[in-house]
Protein backbone atom coordinates (compact mmCIF):
# COMPACT_ATOMS: atom_id res chain seq x y z
CA UNK A 1 0.00 0.00 0.00
CA UNK A 2 2.75 2.79 1.09
CA UNK A 3 4.47 1.32 -2.31
CA UNK A 4 1.49 1.87 -4.22
CA UNK A 5 0.74 5.29 -2.70
CA UNK A 6 4.96 6.97 -3.14
CA UNK A 7 4.37 5.56 -6.91
CA UNK A 8 1.20 8.12 -7.64
CA UNK A 9 2.89 10.76 -6.39
CA UNK A 10 6.36 10.56 -7.82
CA UNK A 11 7.10 13.73 -10.18
CA UNK A 12 10.43 12.24 -11.36
CA UNK A 13 11.96 8.43 -10.73
CA UNK A 14 14.68 6.65 -11.93
CA UNK A 15 14.85 2.81 -11.97
CA UNK A 16 18.35 0.93 -12.96
CA UNK A 17 19.44 3.21 -14.57
CA UNK A 18 22.84 2.45 -16.47
CA UNK A 19 25.17 4.41 -18.00
CA UNK A 20 28.90 3.95 -18.95
CA UNK A 21 31.52 5.34 -21.17
CA UNK A 22 33.88 2.94 -23.29
CA UNK A 23 35.21 0.96 -20.31
CA UNK A 24 34.05 3.33 -17.46
CA UNK A 25 30.91 2.24 -15.94
CA UNK A 26 29.56 5.49 -14.52
CA UNK A 27 25.96 4.39 -13.38
CA UNK A 28 25.63 1.27 -12.09
CA UNK A 29 21.99 0.92 -11.84
CA UNK A 30 20.45 3.85 -10.34
CA UNK A 31 16.88 4.17 -8.80
CA UNK A 32 15.83 7.08 -7.12
CA UNK A 33 12.18 8.81 -6.63
CA UNK A 34 11.76 12.14 -5.91
CA UNK A 35 8.05 12.96 -4.52
CA UNK A 36 6.27 16.10 -6.25
CA UNK A 37 6.83 18.68 -4.02
CA UNK A 38 9.88 17.77 -2.37
CA UNK A 39 13.48 18.75 -2.57
CA UNK A 40 16.42 16.29 -3.08
CA UNK A 41 19.70 16.55 -2.54
CA UNK A 42 22.40 14.12 -4.11
CA UNK A 43 25.73 14.56 -2.78
CA UNK A 44 28.79 12.42 -3.50
CA UNK A 45 32.47 13.31 -4.98
CA UNK A 46 33.61 14.32 -8.05
CA UNK A 47 33.38 11.90 -10.57
CA UNK A 48 30.81 9.77 -9.24
CA UNK A 49 28.57 10.43 -12.00
CA UNK A 50 26.39 13.16 -10.31
CA UNK A 51 26.22 15.29 -13.26
CA UNK A 52 25.44 12.40 -15.98
CA UNK A 53 22.25 11.24 -13.56
CA UNK A 54 20.81 14.58 -14.48
CA UNK A 55 21.68 14.20 -18.12
CA UNK A 56 19.91 10.96 -18.40
CA UNK A 57 17.14 12.38 -17.07
CA UNK A 58 17.25 15.54 -19.56
CA UNK A 59 17.65 13.39 -22.45
CA UNK A 60 21.08 14.88 -22.84
CA UNK A 61 22.65 11.43 -22.51
CA UNK A 62 20.86 8.17 -23.49
CA UNK A 63 20.92 5.37 -20.84
CA UNK A 64 22.18 1.97 -21.79
CA UNK A 65 19.71 0.32 -19.37
CA UNK A 66 16.99 1.21 -17.08
CA UNK A 67 13.66 3.87 -17.24
CA UNK A 68 13.43 6.94 -16.34
CA UNK A 69 9.70 8.22 -15.44
CA UNK A 70 8.05 11.71 -15.21
CA UNK A 71 4.88 12.06 -13.79
CA UNK A 72 4.42 8.48 -14.39
CA UNK A 73 5.27 8.66 -17.95
CA UNK A 74 8.25 6.59 -19.70
CA UNK A 75 10.60 9.43 -20.83
CA UNK A 76 13.68 7.36 -21.61
CA UNK A 77 13.76 7.13 -25.39
CA UNK A 78 11.85 9.99 -26.50
CA UNK A 79 13.09 12.57 -28.90
CA UNK A 80 11.94 15.57 -31.08
CA UNK A 81 8.40 17.12 -30.34
CA UNK A 82 7.60 14.74 -27.67
CA UNK A 83 11.17 15.32 -26.13
CA UNK A 84 10.01 19.11 -25.93
CA UNK A 85 7.15 18.88 -24.21
CA UNK A 86 8.59 16.75 -21.45
CA UNK A 87 11.83 19.15 -21.01
CA UNK A 88 9.09 22.02 -20.84
CA UNK A 89 8.31 21.06 -17.48
CA UNK A 90 12.11 21.32 -16.44
CA UNK A 91 14.32 23.93 -15.81
CA UNK A 92 18.21 23.72 -15.10
CA UNK A 93 20.77 26.19 -13.51
CA UNK A 94 24.23 24.92 -14.37
CA UNK A 95 27.58 24.88 -12.66
CA UNK A 96 29.02 27.60 -14.25
CA UNK A 97 25.44 28.88 -14.94
CA UNK A 98 25.96 28.31 -19.09
CA UNK A 99 24.51 31.98 -19.70
CA UNK A 100 24.37 32.49 -23.50
CA UNK A 101 27.22 35.07 -24.19
CA UNK A 102 25.49 36.07 -27.49
CA UNK A 103 23.00 37.11 -25.69
CA UNK A 104 22.06 40.32 -23.22
CA UNK A 105 20.75 38.91 -19.80
CA UNK A 106 16.99 39.80 -20.58
CA UNK A 107 17.13 37.04 -23.58
CA UNK A 108 18.81 35.19 -21.42
CA UNK A 109 15.95 34.70 -18.71
CA UNK A 110 13.62 34.85 -21.70
CA UNK A 111 14.74 32.42 -23.87
CA UNK A 112 12.57 29.39 -23.21
CA UNK A 113 9.29 31.55 -23.38
CA UNK A 114 10.68 33.04 -27.00
CA UNK A 115 11.93 30.02 -28.05
CA UNK A 116 10.47 27.20 -26.30
CA UNK A 117 7.07 28.85 -26.07
CA UNK A 118 6.61 31.25 -28.59
CA UNK A 119 5.91 33.66 -25.96
CA UNK A 120 5.70 37.21 -28.20
CA UNK A 121 9.39 39.30 -27.23
CA UNK A 122 7.95 42.17 -25.87
CA UNK A 123 5.91 40.15 -23.46
CA UNK A 124 8.87 37.54 -23.06
CA UNK A 125 10.75 40.70 -21.73
CA UNK A 126 8.43 42.22 -19.17
CA UNK A 127 8.76 38.49 -17.90
CA UNK A 128 12.33 38.41 -17.78
CA UNK A 129 13.08 41.82 -15.54
CA UNK A 130 10.21 40.61 -13.67
CA UNK A 131 11.50 36.91 -12.51
CA UNK A 132 15.41 39.55 -12.59
CA UNK A 133 13.74 41.28 -9.51
CA UNK A 134 12.98 37.62 -7.69
CA UNK A 135 16.78 36.95 -7.53
CA UNK A 136 17.50 40.33 -6.36
CA UNK A 137 18.63 42.14 -9.60
CA UNK A 138 17.29 45.44 -11.04
CA UNK A 139 15.62 46.05 -14.14
CA UNK A 140 19.08 48.01 -15.59
CA UNK A 141 20.89 44.29 -15.16
CA UNK A 142 18.77 43.25 -18.25
CA UNK A 143 20.79 44.93 -21.12
CA UNK A 144 24.07 43.94 -19.96
CA UNK A 145 26.32 41.41 -21.51
CA UNK A 146 26.37 37.83 -19.32
CA UNK A 147 30.61 38.60 -19.54
CA UNK A 148 30.04 41.93 -18.16
CA UNK A 149 28.29 40.33 -14.79
CA UNK A 150 30.37 38.49 -11.54
CA UNK A 151 29.59 34.66 -10.87
CA UNK A 152 27.37 35.50 -8.03
CA UNK A 153 25.21 37.25 -10.37
CA UNK A 154 25.71 35.06 -13.26
CA UNK A 155 24.04 32.25 -10.74
CA UNK A 156 21.36 34.82 -10.47
CA UNK A 157 20.84 35.17 -13.54
CA UNK A 158 21.13 31.17 -13.88
CA UNK A 159 18.23 31.13 -11.13
CA UNK A 160 16.32 33.82 -13.17
CA UNK A 161 16.50 31.58 -16.68
CA UNK A 162 15.67 28.25 -14.55
CA UNK A 163 12.66 29.69 -13.17
CA UNK A 164 11.03 32.39 -15.64
CA UNK A 165 8.88 29.68 -17.63
CA UNK A 166 7.45 28.86 -13.97
CA UNK A 167 8.88 25.01 -14.48
CA UNK A 168 7.23 21.88 -12.24
CA UNK A 169 11.39 20.81 -12.13
CA UNK A 170 14.00 22.50 -11.18
CA UNK A 171 17.52 21.06 -11.21
CA UNK A 172 20.17 22.62 -9.73
CA UNK A 173 24.14 21.19 -10.52
CA UNK A 174 26.38 22.36 -7.99
CA UNK A 175 24.44 25.91 -7.44
CA UNK A 176 27.09 26.85 -4.79
CA UNK A 177 30.63 25.80 -6.45
CA UNK A 178 33.34 28.47 -7.39
CA UNK A 179 31.13 31.36 -4.99
CA UNK A 180 32.27 32.74 -2.11
CA UNK A 181 31.02 31.36 1.14
CA UNK A 182 28.07 34.75 2.05
CA UNK A 183 27.00 34.45 -1.78
CA UNK A 184 26.78 30.72 -1.64
CA UNK A 185 24.35 31.57 1.39
CA UNK A 186 22.59 34.28 -0.37
CA UNK A 187 22.27 31.71 -3.36
CA UNK A 188 20.54 28.84 -1.54
CA UNK A 189 18.62 31.26 0.59
CA UNK A 190 17.80 32.23 -3.05
CA UNK A 191 17.12 29.00 -4.27
CA UNK A 192 14.73 27.62 -0.95
CA UNK A 193 12.68 31.18 -1.50
CA UNK A 194 12.07 30.62 -5.07
CA UNK A 195 11.63 27.31 -4.99
CA UNK A 196 8.98 27.30 -2.76
CA UNK A 197 7.35 30.37 -4.17
CA UNK A 198 6.80 28.23 -7.80
CA UNK A 199 6.38 24.81 -6.17
CA UNK A 200 8.40 23.32 -7.78
CA UNK A 201 9.83 20.09 -7.46
CA UNK A 202 13.52 20.38 -7.13
CA UNK A 203 16.76 17.73 -7.52
CA UNK A 204 20.16 19.36 -6.50
CA UNK A 205 23.81 17.70 -7.15
CA UNK A 206 26.30 19.19 -4.98
CA UNK A 207 29.56 18.43 -2.84
CA UNK A 208 28.81 21.22 -0.72
CA UNK A 209 27.42 19.71 2.41
CA UNK A 210 26.77 23.20 3.82
CA UNK A 211 24.06 23.90 1.16
CA UNK A 212 23.07 20.06 1.25
CA UNK A 213 22.21 20.47 4.66
CA UNK A 214 20.76 24.52 3.83
CA UNK A 215 18.20 23.35 0.74
CA UNK A 216 17.43 19.32 1.08
CA UNK A 217 14.18 18.02 2.19
CA UNK A 218 16.09 14.45 1.36
CA UNK A 219 19.58 13.37 0.37
CA UNK A 220 20.48 10.62 -1.22
CA UNK A 221 24.30 9.45 -1.56
CA UNK A 222 25.63 8.74 -4.95
CA UNK A 223 28.73 6.44 -4.94
CA UNK A 224 30.25 4.18 -7.66
CA UNK A 225 27.44 4.72 -10.00
CA UNK A 226 25.06 3.20 -6.80
CA UNK A 227 23.06 5.41 -4.71
CA UNK A 228 24.21 3.62 -1.49
CA UNK A 229 22.55 5.57 1.08
CA UNK A 230 19.34 7.67 1.11
CA UNK A 231 16.88 9.55 3.98
CA UNK A 232 15.62 12.66 5.63
CA UNK A 233 17.86 16.08 6.15
CA UNK A 234 17.56 15.42 9.68
CA UNK A 235 18.95 11.95 9.65
CA UNK A 236 22.24 12.27 7.84
CA UNK A 237 24.59 13.11 10.86
CA UNK A 238 23.18 9.49 12.47
CA UNK A 239 23.26 7.17 9.29
CA UNK A 240 25.99 4.78 10.94
CA UNK A 241 26.55 4.37 6.85
CA UNK A 242 30.25 4.64 6.92
CA UNK A 243 30.69 5.85 3.16
CA UNK A 244 28.36 8.96 4.02
CA UNK A 245 30.21 9.72 7.34
CA UNK A 246 33.33 10.26 5.76
CA UNK A 247 31.47 12.16 3.17
CA UNK A 248 29.94 14.71 5.21
CA UNK A 249 33.06 15.09 7.86
CA UNK A 250 35.33 15.51 5.20
CA UNK A 251 37.50 13.55 6.05
CA UNK A 252 40.71 11.78 4.14
CA UNK A 253 40.71 8.01 5.87
CA UNK A 254 37.58 6.21 5.36
CA UNK A 255 36.11 3.65 2.83
CA UNK A 256 36.26 6.28 -0.21
CA UNK A 257 39.54 5.93 -2.11
CA UNK A 258 39.83 9.24 -4.30
CA UNK A 259 40.37 7.59 -7.99
CA UNK A 260 42.86 9.76 -9.37
CA UNK A 261 41.75 9.35 -13.53
CA UNK A 262 38.06 10.47 -14.16
CA UNK B 1 54.14 -5.06 -28.07
CA UNK B 2 51.51 -6.04 -30.33
CA UNK B 3 52.00 -4.19 -33.59
CA UNK B 4 48.89 -4.08 -34.93
CA UNK B 5 47.03 -2.76 -32.04
CA UNK B 6 47.96 0.90 -32.63
CA UNK B 7 47.03 0.21 -36.39
CA UNK B 8 43.70 -1.35 -35.36
CA UNK B 9 42.89 1.78 -33.07
CA UNK B 10 43.85 4.44 -35.87
CA UNK B 11 41.26 2.58 -38.27
CA UNK B 12 38.81 2.61 -35.59
CA UNK B 13 39.12 6.01 -34.77
CA UNK B 14 39.10 7.07 -38.49
CA UNK B 15 35.63 4.95 -39.28
CA UNK B 16 33.77 5.82 -36.14
CA UNK B 17 34.85 9.65 -37.00
CA UNK B 18 33.29 9.19 -40.52
CA UNK B 19 30.05 7.86 -39.04
CA UNK B 20 29.80 11.09 -36.36
CA UNK B 21 30.25 13.22 -39.24
CA UNK B 22 28.03 11.42 -40.93
CA UNK B 23 25.20 11.10 -38.97
CA UNK B 24 25.86 15.03 -38.18
CA UNK B 25 25.81 15.82 -41.82
CA UNK B 26 22.47 14.00 -42.16
CA UNK B 27 21.02 15.38 -39.18
CA UNK B 28 21.94 18.94 -39.95
CA UNK B 29 20.80 18.55 -43.55
CA UNK B 30 17.29 16.80 -42.27
CA UNK B 31 16.64 20.01 -39.68
CA UNK B 32 17.63 22.88 -42.76
CA UNK B 33 14.35 21.56 -44.08
CA UNK B 34 11.90 21.34 -40.90
CA UNK B 35 10.64 24.34 -38.87
CA UNK B 36 11.26 25.89 -36.57
CA UNK B 37 13.58 27.75 -39.20
CA UNK B 38 15.11 31.04 -37.05
CA UNK B 39 15.31 33.18 -40.29
CA UNK B 40 17.12 36.08 -37.75
CA UNK B 41 19.63 33.82 -36.81
CA UNK B 42 20.34 33.14 -40.61
CA UNK B 43 20.30 36.56 -42.11
CA UNK B 44 23.20 37.51 -38.97
CA UNK B 45 24.82 34.70 -39.73
CA UNK B 46 25.09 36.20 -43.35
CA UNK B 47 26.11 39.48 -41.97
CA UNK B 48 29.12 37.55 -40.30
CA UNK B 49 30.11 34.80 -42.77
CA UNK B 50 29.05 37.00 -46.24
CA UNK B 51 29.11 40.53 -45.28
CA UNK B 52 32.24 40.90 -43.09
CA UNK B 53 34.29 38.40 -45.16
CA UNK B 54 34.07 41.02 -48.11
CA UNK B 55 37.45 42.84 -47.36
CA UNK B 56 39.61 40.54 -47.05
CA UNK B 57 38.29 38.10 -49.80
CA UNK B 58 38.67 41.46 -51.97
CA UNK B 59 41.84 42.20 -51.37
CA UNK B 60 43.16 38.43 -52.08
CA UNK B 61 40.85 38.45 -55.24
CA UNK B 62 42.48 42.12 -56.58
CA UNK B 63 46.05 40.57 -55.84
CA UNK B 64 45.55 37.80 -57.55
CA UNK B 65 43.99 38.88 -60.85
CA UNK B 66 46.65 41.70 -60.83
CA UNK B 67 49.39 38.28 -60.21
CA UNK B 68 47.48 36.04 -63.05
CA UNK B 69 47.69 39.19 -65.48
CA UNK B 70 51.08 39.52 -64.93
CA UNK B 71 52.28 35.70 -65.43
CA UNK B 72 50.37 34.95 -68.26
CA UNK B 73 51.76 38.20 -69.80
CA UNK B 74 55.52 36.79 -68.84
CA UNK B 75 54.40 33.34 -70.24
CA UNK B 76 52.36 34.30 -73.60
CA UNK B 77 55.67 36.59 -74.46
CA UNK B 78 57.70 33.46 -74.97
CA UNK B 79 55.00 32.45 -77.78
CA UNK B 80 54.72 35.82 -78.76
CA UNK B 81 50.53 35.27 -77.45
CA UNK B 82 50.70 38.01 -74.68
CA UNK B 83 47.58 39.59 -76.22
CA UNK B 84 45.44 35.99 -74.72
CA UNK B 85 45.92 38.02 -71.06
CA UNK B 86 42.07 39.44 -70.60
CA UNK B 87 40.67 36.01 -71.64
CA UNK B 88 43.04 33.88 -69.66
CA UNK B 89 42.40 35.89 -66.52
CA UNK B 90 38.61 35.80 -66.55
CA UNK B 91 38.71 32.31 -67.11
CA UNK B 92 41.13 32.00 -64.52
CA UNK B 93 39.18 33.66 -61.95
CA UNK B 94 35.98 32.55 -63.04
CA UNK B 95 36.14 28.97 -62.97
CA UNK B 96 39.03 28.04 -60.60
CA UNK B 97 40.90 31.17 -58.46
CA UNK B 98 37.69 33.48 -57.59
CA UNK B 99 36.04 30.51 -55.50
CA UNK B 100 39.04 28.64 -54.26
CA UNK B 101 40.56 31.67 -53.07
CA UNK B 102 37.55 32.87 -51.06
CA UNK B 103 36.89 29.63 -50.43
CA UNK B 104 40.01 29.35 -47.98
CA UNK B 105 40.12 33.23 -47.04
CA UNK B 106 36.83 32.05 -45.67
CA UNK B 107 37.57 28.86 -44.18
CA UNK B 108 40.49 30.38 -42.22
CA UNK B 109 38.14 33.06 -41.44
CA UNK B 110 34.55 31.42 -40.66
CA UNK B 111 35.42 28.61 -40.00
CA UNK B 112 38.02 29.12 -37.27
CA UNK B 113 35.24 31.54 -35.82
CA UNK B 114 32.01 28.91 -36.30
CA UNK B 115 34.48 26.21 -34.78
CA UNK B 116 35.49 28.36 -31.72
CA UNK B 117 32.22 29.81 -31.00
CA UNK B 118 30.45 26.52 -30.54
CA UNK B 119 33.50 25.05 -29.24
CA UNK B 120 33.33 27.14 -26.45
CA UNK B 121 29.23 26.74 -26.23
CA UNK B 122 30.12 23.14 -25.70
CA UNK B 123 32.72 22.87 -22.94
CA UNK B 124 30.69 25.54 -20.69
CA UNK B 125 27.19 23.93 -21.48
CA UNK B 126 25.46 26.30 -23.07
CA UNK B 127 24.50 23.51 -26.03
CA UNK B 128 23.46 21.88 -22.70
CA UNK B 129 21.56 24.75 -21.84
CA UNK B 130 19.41 25.15 -25.13
CA UNK B 131 18.53 21.70 -24.55
CA UNK B 132 17.28 22.28 -21.34
CA UNK B 133 15.17 25.35 -22.73
CA UNK B 134 13.18 23.12 -25.68
CA UNK B 135 15.37 24.16 -28.08
CA UNK B 136 17.29 21.76 -30.34
CA UNK B 137 20.66 23.42 -30.73
CA UNK B 138 21.06 21.86 -34.29
CA UNK B 139 18.51 24.13 -35.28
CA UNK B 140 19.57 26.74 -33.40
CA UNK B 141 23.06 26.67 -34.29
CA UNK B 142 24.22 24.29 -37.37
CA UNK B 143 20.82 25.20 -39.54
CA UNK B 144 21.70 29.07 -39.54
CA UNK B 145 25.14 28.92 -40.20
CA UNK B 146 24.94 26.04 -43.28
CA UNK B 147 22.03 28.27 -44.76
CA UNK B 148 24.07 31.37 -44.60
CA UNK B 149 27.10 30.25 -45.80
CA UNK B 150 25.69 28.55 -48.47
CA UNK B 151 23.74 32.02 -49.39
CA UNK B 152 26.01 34.07 -49.22
CA UNK B 153 29.43 32.03 -50.51
CA UNK B 154 28.04 32.14 -54.24
CA UNK B 155 27.49 36.26 -53.97
CA UNK B 156 30.90 36.75 -52.01
CA UNK B 157 32.32 35.04 -54.95
CA UNK B 158 31.01 36.71 -57.54
CA UNK B 159 31.99 40.02 -56.07
CA UNK B 160 35.30 38.34 -56.01
CA UNK B 161 35.16 37.33 -59.60
CA UNK B 162 34.49 41.06 -60.66
CA UNK B 163 37.62 42.24 -58.21
CA UNK B 164 39.43 39.64 -59.48
CA UNK B 165 39.03 40.30 -63.40
CA UNK B 166 38.91 44.44 -62.25
CA UNK B 167 42.77 43.13 -60.95
CA UNK B 168 44.20 41.92 -64.12
CA UNK B 169 42.08 45.22 -65.99
CA UNK B 170 44.09 47.70 -63.47
CA UNK B 171 47.84 45.89 -64.25
CA UNK B 172 47.23 45.28 -67.71
CA UNK B 173 46.53 48.52 -68.42
CA UNK B 174 48.73 50.27 -66.04
CA UNK B 175 52.09 48.61 -66.55
CA UNK B 176 51.39 46.03 -69.46
CA UNK B 177 50.34 48.78 -71.95
CA UNK B 178 47.04 46.85 -72.69
CA UNK B 179 44.31 48.91 -73.77
CA UNK B 180 41.21 49.64 -71.52
CA UNK B 181 38.56 49.49 -74.13
CA UNK B 182 40.14 46.41 -75.91
CA UNK B 183 40.98 44.54 -72.08
CA UNK B 184 37.26 44.83 -71.14
CA UNK B 185 35.68 43.74 -74.76
CA UNK B 186 38.32 41.02 -75.68
CA UNK B 187 36.72 39.78 -71.65
CA UNK B 188 33.03 39.81 -71.82
CA UNK B 189 33.34 38.29 -75.78
CA UNK B 190 35.40 35.69 -74.28
CA UNK B 191 33.78 34.65 -71.08
CA UNK B 192 30.86 32.43 -71.04
CA UNK B 193 27.74 31.67 -68.56
CA UNK B 194 28.72 28.43 -67.89
CA UNK B 195 32.44 29.60 -66.41
CA UNK B 196 30.69 32.05 -63.97
CA UNK B 197 27.96 29.40 -63.17
CA UNK B 198 30.43 26.53 -62.34
CA UNK B 199 32.43 29.05 -60.18
CA UNK B 200 29.08 29.85 -58.20
CA UNK B 201 27.91 26.00 -58.06
CA UNK B 202 31.70 25.90 -56.36
CA UNK B 203 30.99 28.54 -54.23
CA UNK B 204 27.95 26.98 -52.56
CA UNK B 205 29.51 23.96 -52.18
CA UNK B 206 32.22 25.67 -50.55
CA UNK B 207 29.93 27.26 -48.52
CA UNK B 208 28.58 24.57 -47.12
CA UNK B 209 31.74 22.30 -46.09
CA UNK B 210 32.94 25.08 -44.39
CA UNK B 211 29.73 25.51 -41.89
CA UNK B 212 29.71 22.00 -41.42
CA UNK B 213 33.17 21.26 -40.53
CA UNK B 214 33.32 24.54 -38.67
CA UNK B 215 29.86 23.54 -36.37
CA UNK B 216 30.98 19.68 -36.45
CA UNK B 217 34.11 20.51 -35.12
CA UNK B 218 32.92 22.70 -32.57
CA UNK B 219 29.72 20.54 -31.46
CA UNK B 220 32.35 17.55 -30.70
CA UNK B 221 34.85 19.64 -28.98
CA UNK B 222 35.92 18.52 -25.48
CA UNK B 223 37.80 19.68 -22.83
CA UNK B 224 37.99 23.08 -21.99
CA UNK B 225 40.43 25.54 -24.04
CA UNK B 226 42.85 23.65 -25.49
CA UNK B 227 39.76 21.38 -26.92
CA UNK B 228 38.15 24.76 -28.19
CA UNK B 229 41.84 25.02 -29.76
CA UNK B 230 42.29 21.51 -31.28
CA UNK B 231 38.46 22.18 -32.96
CA UNK B 232 38.93 25.52 -34.59
CA UNK B 233 42.78 23.89 -35.84
CA UNK B 234 40.83 20.63 -37.18
CA UNK B 235 37.85 22.78 -38.32
CA UNK B 236 40.63 24.85 -40.45
CA UNK B 237 42.33 22.71 -41.80
CA UNK B 238 39.77 19.87 -43.30
CA UNK B 239 37.98 22.51 -45.12
CA UNK B 240 40.57 23.61 -46.45
CA UNK B 241 41.38 19.95 -47.65
CA UNK B 242 38.09 19.53 -48.40
CA UNK B 243 37.65 22.34 -50.47
CA UNK B 244 40.69 21.59 -52.85
CA UNK B 245 39.58 18.11 -52.82
CA UNK B 246 35.93 18.86 -54.00
CA UNK B 247 37.03 21.62 -56.42
CA UNK B 248 38.94 18.86 -57.98
CA UNK B 249 35.45 16.42 -58.19
CA UNK B 250 33.44 19.60 -59.55
CA UNK B 251 36.00 20.08 -62.42
CA UNK B 252 36.16 17.30 -63.51
CA UNK B 253 31.77 16.95 -63.16
CA UNK B 254 31.44 20.56 -64.31
CA UNK B 255 33.60 20.89 -67.42
CA UNK B 256 34.00 17.65 -68.34
CA UNK B 257 30.93 16.87 -70.38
Amino acid sequence: MAMAQAKSTAKVELRGVKKRFGPKIVLDGVDLTIEKGQSLVVIGGSGTGKSVMIKCVLGILRPDAGHIYVDGEDVTHMRGGARDAVLRKFGMLFQGSALFDSLPVWENVAFGLIQGRGVARKKARDKAIETLARVGLGPEVGDLSPAELSGGMQKRVGLARAIAAGPEIIFFDEPTTGLDPIMADIINDLIVRTVKQVGATTLSITHDMVSARKIADRIAMLYKGKIIWQGPTAEIDSTGNPYVEQFIHGSAEGPIKMEVRA
Amino acid sequence: MNILAPIGRAVLALFAHAGRLTVFTVTAVFDAFIPPIYWSLIGQQMLRIGFFSLPVVGLTAFFTGGVLALQIYIGGNRYGAEAIVPQIVVLGITRELGPVIAGLMVAGRVGAAIAAEIGTMRVTEQIDALTTLATNPVKYLVVPRLWAALISMPILVAIADSIGVFGGYVVSTASLNFNGAVYIKNTVDFMTHSDVYSGLIKAAVFGFIIALMGCYNGFHSKGGAQGVGTATTNAVVSSSILILAANYLLTSVLFTK
